[in-house]
This record gives structure tokens, C-alpha cells and sequence, in this order.
């Protein structure tokens, strides 16, 4: 049984000056990549399927099955494109890793890259992120000039190019397809999917998408083996992850822990609920997450424990808000943020967003009716899998939870507009 | 005078407004011809960009395989000019990138961080989504609007307080998740990062901003100002190297981001640890 925190991307965080080139080699940094290159990339492949690390950007999907989607034909460059435009509601564990330790990203990235045949790799990050984006370019400024980026890395023959790019204030462009789409200077819109990125990706050669905490991951498992890895987490979500926990908790922060770490536990190694008032609901990886209440203090957040207990582990942005919160209004918010976010490509999600948050807000200043709840959730079913991509299907978790699990609350905002209306007869 | 209405069928083209006869001359008709001559008539716009940016856009076309892939970049490079994008600034990129004016514009107009007014030296950025907002986000918005605005006319959505450009100038907006919900709730100022913010502290700081002064961001490099930060963005650094290196070494070290690292290293939790183990033997396909 692994201990309750088991720092591994965040240990060297406490470390002064973290980000630099001269800390993270004196604390193992690119040992992992010269043991890399002496392997094939084949064998890359087939460690990060053995370690069973799964993507840390919200779907989980098996990292090393991705890596193995790519051509091993050679008519177009292939590209690795690292998604660092964190900027679901609650999430903050990129950020911060950037910030701390981007030589784990780099190292990750030349790994990856390594593994899938790449000779250039993108990093998009975030435009709001600007720390980020200018360790980022230093890190690879210290790598080019140590020799571990550049023409025939370390010997191997490899060569390899990193460029940092800034995005410019879009959530859509987390989603993958769209996230090409602006890497390519455009609108970023999600494309139709087939073909998926391994076949035409980035300037329709092959591509594979990756978060960062994923790729940042690569170089202790290429250290520690799969093994090691499975020593944390559980049997179909190992390894460790980095919870973000927010809101009315005592201390708030990031936890690095085995998946299937419980709220109850992370509560426990917060400090419990701030001021000592009860917890009243919370989401398990951001608001595109279905919300969560008291009742799954005990459900293992990993992949199959949250969609089990009706839910998603998404990017384990836990957000934590106590009895003093209102939930229609919080759905509202979060509400506004699917309409001001929706590209408008399709039209269930830009029309649906927009009713959506019209009838809440009407709900919210007290002008709702009981049907306004049987409306909204017609709307979601117009939007839940019929939408163009995952942003519709996010838009809808906090409406549908919102309602299944405190329908009181929004019936309550319709009673009191009863009376308004009875005594405004009267 | 009228004007025959269009039948579909197989004559359209014969009904459409072309078999109408010539075209109205509408400046003649125009209440002041003479303004509405300079409205109609089509000027190129004036390349206000001097050699050292041209020179930076083309360094930023290098960066890609693909020239189209510089817009954004060089959008944050203009921007980094005039303090907002502009039509001579998309007509810039366009010419840089051979794509029309209309081509750019729609990317322009797609993304948040580009500005479509002047925007003040400094910009203000309040983040209002649900989980700051109910940590107090949303009544630090209000508060800087009434502040920054007045009771009356609070300054809205990306408004700016005194004259755009000039020092000690202000935009203010509301903003999606900065993805710092930890350390809610939070500001930005010119992207850097003001965490744990209150009310108070945030009317402190743009006092502080409007007298001139430049607060240091708890997470972030000193502040410069909302042109400097698009330079960055747009992937230009300080070439002066002490410059640079106190920019990337600016604080980051939040007492929340360490929490977790800090809670186990106190407790004595590690991760297991890890032996060196050989790569997986494949088979050679």
C-alpha cells in the first residue's frame, strides 16, 4: 500500500530555483532521456502500455494504446503537440507544474517524441499562462545549450525541436482537433473525427495529442520501470496524480496522490472544510464533471470509481464548496462560462448554452418556473451526445447533476416566485 | 422610385438588381457627400510597423513548418505595438502571411486576449467563474468597476479608466478560469499573477497601478505593462540577460502549491521507491 501522498511530478517543487537547468539535473533530471534513447522506440511503447498511465487531461484514455496509433510510415513529419491550455473550470495542476519543473515536461517531451518518431514538438500553452510560457522558452533555451534538444542529441542520432506556443484566450482549444486547428492559425474549431489526429493531425500529418501532466510523467516511468508505477494507484488507474483541491477547505492546494485517493482522505490532508461549515457539493475534475455531494465522500477518485458513482474523474480539479453556496446559482455560472466558451460551430451547444443560460439566470433573480427545470433538462438531452464535441457534453454535467441532486434548491427559487406573483394579484 | 422585387426562376439573373440599371451613386445623394466620399472610398492602410517588427515577424514565421501557424503569435506582436489589434494591424499579418484581411480578421476576432479597442498600460483581469467568484471574485469585480468607474457609471467589461496608452491607464475585465483555483480568488495583471486577492487588496492594488507604481505579482515577473506582456506572448524575451533571467526566476513557489510536497515530506510519505529496471524487451518487427 503506497503512502497517502506520493510526490513524484511534485517533488522537486520544494526545491529553490526548481525550474532550472543545474537543480533538476543535481535531482536526476535527464537521466531518464540517455536511458531512453540507448532503447528503441518500439520499447518506449510498450513501457508506457505496461505501466498502464492514462491520459491525465480529463479522459483517461491509455497513453502508450495513443502512442502506438502512429503510422510507422514515413511520408509526412510526424508531430507531438503537448496540450497545455489548461483552463477547465477549477483546474490547476498544469500551471503550476510548468511553472515549478518544466524540465519534466521538456524531458517528457524528448522522450515522446523520441518514442513516436518526432522531430518537432509544440507545446500550446495557454495565453493567460505567461509564467509558464517564459520558463518554458528558458527551459528550452538551457536544453538546446546542454545538448539535450537540437541535431543528434546526446549521440543518438536523434534529433529533435521544441517550440512554445502561446494561445490567445479560447477553453475550446483544449479540445484536441481544435487545438490543431489554432495551432495552424486558425479559428480554433474541433474537426470532424475520423480521421483522428494519428492520421491527419497537425498540417494533416500524424499527430498525437498529449497534457502535459502525462508527458511529464514519462521520465519516471522510463527511470522506475511499469512496475513501480503500478505500486501506486489501482489495478486500471495507476500511478500517482495531482489532485487540485479548492474552495471552503482549510487548505486548499496540490496533492500528489495514488489514484483512487478518496474526498474524505484529500479532506482529511486539507485541513477539513474551512471554518468548520459542512460540505454541501463538489465536482471530482472540474465543472464539466457531474457534481458531486456528502454522499461520495468514499468514492475512489480514479477513472472507473467516479464514472461508477455516476460521474467522471476528468482533470481531478476537486472543487469543494460548502452549505453558504448556492446551486442554481453556481450552475448558472458555470453555465454562462459553456455559453461565453461554445465556438459556434455546432448548433445544439451555441444555441443550448445560450437558452440554457438565459433560463437559469431568469431562475436565479427569482422569475422561474417549475417548468423552467423540465426545460432545461429537454435542452440538455438536445445537447448531451448531440454536440459537435465534449464541450456540450460538459455544458450540460453541472445542469443535470445540479438538478438530480438538489431539485429543492431550484424549485425553491420557483416558490418564491409564486408568492411575488400571488401578491402581486393580491 | 421603386425597386422591381426578384422573381426566383430562370430569369433571376435578369430581375436581380444588376438588370436594374446602374447602382445608386450614394455619395451623391449623401446628406455631407464630402464625409461620405472618405467613408466609401478605399485607402490601404498605412503600414505603421517599423523594421525591427517586420523583422520579428518573419522570425516568427521561421518558427513553423507552416506560415499560417505564425498568426497568432504575430497578433500578440501587433498587439504588442498599438496596445489592441487594429485594422492596420491585421492588414499587417495578412500581408506577412499572404492571407486576405477578412482571413485574419476572423481569427482576430475569435480569441479573447486580442483587443479590439485601445486597452489601457495596464490590464486588469478579475477571475469571475463560479469558484472565485463565490471565494469573493465576484464582489472584487463589482468593486473595481464601482472604483475604477464610479457609483453611477461603473467601468464595464474590457473599459478602460483614464486614457488608453497613457500611463497609469486601466482595462478592466472579467475573466474565465485562470486556473489558479487554489489560491483563489484571483487577479491578473498583465498575466501575472495576484492570488489570495480581497476586495481591499484589489482597490489597493490598482490605486497602486494608477499612481504609477508597479506591485510585485505573488506569482510571476515584475510587472512591465499589457504591451510588454504581448511581446512576451508573442515569444520575445529581454535580451538583456539579467533582465531576463530576473523575469524567469520571478516567484512561484505559492505556500498552496507546495502544500501537498511540504505535507508529506513533513509526515515522512514518499512514492515508492524506484529500482533501475531495463526497458521491456520487444520483439524486432
Amino acid at each position: 500500500m503506497a503512502d497517502p501522498i506520493t510526490p513524484v511530478l511534485t517533488k522537486r517543487w520544494l526545491s529553490p530555483n526548481s525550474w532550472q537547468i543545474g537543480q533538476y539535473e543535481a535531482l536526476e533530471g535527464y537521466t531518464a532521456v540517455r536511458k531512453a534513447l540507448a532503447g528503441t522506440p518500439e520499447q518506449l511503447v510498450q513501457l508506457v502500455k505496461d505501466s498502464g498511465l492514462r491520459g491525465r487531461g480529463g479522459a483517461g484514455f491509455p497513453a502508450g494504446i495513443k502512442w502506438s496509433f502512429m503510422p510507422p510510415n514515413f511520408d509526412k513529419p510526424h508531430y507531438l503537440v503537448i496540450n497545455a491550455d489548461e483552463g477547465e473550470p477549477g483546474t490547476c495542476k498544469d500551471i503550476p507544474l510548468m511553472m515549478a519543473d518544466p524540465h519534466s515536461l521538456i524531458e517528457g517531451c524528448i522522450i515522446a517524441s523520441y518514442a513516436m518518431r518526432s522531430n518537432h514538438c509544440f507545446i500550446y500553452v495557454r495565453g493567460e499562462a505567461l509564467h509558464c510560457i517564459r520558463r518554458l522558452n528558458a527551459a528550452v533555451r538551457e536544453a538546446e545549450a546542454a545538448g539535450y534538444l537540437g541535431e543528434n542529441i546526446l549521440g543518438s542520432g536523434f534529433d529533435l525541436k521544441i517550440t512554445v506556443h502561446a494561445g490567445a484566450g479560447a477553453y475550446i482549444c483544449g479540445e484536441e482537433t481544435a487545438l490543431l486547428d489554432s495551432l495552424e492559425g486558425r479559428r480554433g474549431q474541433p474537426r470532424l473525427k475520423p480521421p483522428f489526429p494519428a492520421a491527419a493531425g497537425l498540417y494533416a500529418a500524424p499527430t498525437t495529442v498529449n497534457n502535459v501532466e502525462t508527458i511529464a510523467s514519462a521520465p519516471f516511468i522510463v527511470n522506475g520501470g511499469s512496475s513501480w508505477f503500478r505500486e501506486m494507484g489501482r489495478e486500471k488507474s495507476p500511478g500517482p496524480k495531482i489532485y487540485s483541491i479548492s474552495g471552503h477547505v482549510e487548505k486548499p492546494g496540490q496533492y500528489e496522490c495514488p489514484l483512487g485517493t478518496t474526498l474524505r482522505e484529500l479532506l482529511d490532508m486539507a485541513g477539513g472544510m474551512k471554518d468548520g461549515i459542512p460540505l454541501k457539493f463538489w465536482t471530482p475534475g472540474g465543472s464539466s464533471t457531474p457534481m458531486f455531494t456528502a454522499e461520495h465522500l468514499d468514492v475512489p477518485l480514479d477513472f472507473e470509481g467516479a464514472a461508477e458513482a455516476g460521474s467522471m474523474l476528468g482533470t481531478t480539479a476537486v472543487q469543494v464548496f460548502n452549505e453558504t453556496v448556492s446551486v442554481p446559482w453556481a450552475v448558472m455560472k458555470w453555465t454562462q462560462f459553456y455559453e461565453h466558451e461554445s465556438c459556434g460551430k455546432c448548433t445544439p451547444c451555441r444555441e443550448g448554452t445560450y437558452w440554457l443560460a438565459q433560463i437559469l439566470e431568469r431562475m436565479v433573480e427569482g422569475h422561474g418556473t417549475e417548468e423552467d427545470i423540465d426545460t432545461l433538462l429537454d435542452v440538455c438531452d438536445n445537447i448531451l451526445g448531440r454536440s459537435f464535441c465534449a464541450l456540450g457534453d460538459g455544458a450540460v454535467s453541472p445542469i443535470q447533476s445540479g438538478i438530480k441532486y438538489f431539485r429543492e434548491e431550484f424549485l425553491a427559487l420557483c416558490e418564491s416566485n409564486k408568492r411575488e406573483l400571488v401578491g402581486a394579484q393580491a | 422610385m421603386t425597386t422591381a422585387v426578384p422573381e426566383p426562376g430562370p430569369n433571376y439573373s435578369a430581375t436581380t438588381h444588376a438588370a436594374a440599371g446602374p447602382d445608386t451613386d450614394v455619395v451623391a445623394i449623401a446628406p455631407d457627400p464630402e464625409v461620405a466620399a472618405g467613408i466609401i472610398t478605399e485607402t490601404p492602410l498605412e503600414d505603421i510597423f517599423d523594421a525591427d517588427i517586420h523583422a520579428k515577424a518573419q522570425d516568427l514565421i521561421a518558427r513553423y513548418p507552416m506560415s499560417r501557424s505564425a498568426l497568432l503569435p504575430m497578433l500578440h506582436l501587433v498587439q504588442s505595438v498599438q496596445g489592441y489589434v487594429s485594422q492596420e494591424g491585421i492588414a499587417f499579418c495578412a500581408k506577412q502571411l499572404d492571407l486576405s484581411d477578412a482571413e485574419v480578421s476572423a481569427v482576430a476576432t475569435f480569441y479573447t486576449m486580442y483587443k479590439r479597442k485601445p486597452c489601457g498600460e495596464h490590464l486588469v483581469s478579475v477571475c469571475t467563474n463560479t469558484l472565485c467568484a463565490a471565494m469573493g471574485g465576484d464582489a472584487i469585480y463589482k468593486r473595481l468597476q464601482t472604483h475604477l468607474g464610479s457609483e453611477a457609471e461603473p467601468l464595464r467589461h474590457n473599459e478602460t479608466a483614464g486614457t488608453p496608452n497613457e500611463p497609469g491607464s486601466i482595462t478592466l475585465e472579467h475573466a474565465e478560469c485562470l486556473a489558479a483555483c487554489d489560491l483563489a480568488p484571483v487577479i491578473q495583471v498583465n498575466y501575472e499573477y495576484f492570488d489570495n486577492q480581497t476586495e481591499d487588496k484589489a482597490v489597493a492594488l490598482v490605486d497602486a497601478l494608477q499612481a504609477g507604481k508597479k506591485p510585485a505579482p505573488t506569482r510571476g515577473a515584475p510587472l512591465s505593462s499589457f504591451k510588454g506582456a504581448e511581446l512576451q506572448l508573442a515569444g520575445f524575451f529581454p535580451e538583456d540577460e539579467r533582465t531576463y533571467r530576473r523575469d524567469v526566476d520571478g516567484p512561484s513557489q505559492a505556500v498552496e502549491t507546495l502544500r501537498g510536497a511540504k505535507l508529506a515530506q513533513d509526515r515522512g510519505w514518499v512514492a515508492p521507491v524506484a529500482q533501475d529496471v531495463p526497458l521491456p524487451e520487444v520483439e524486432k518487427k
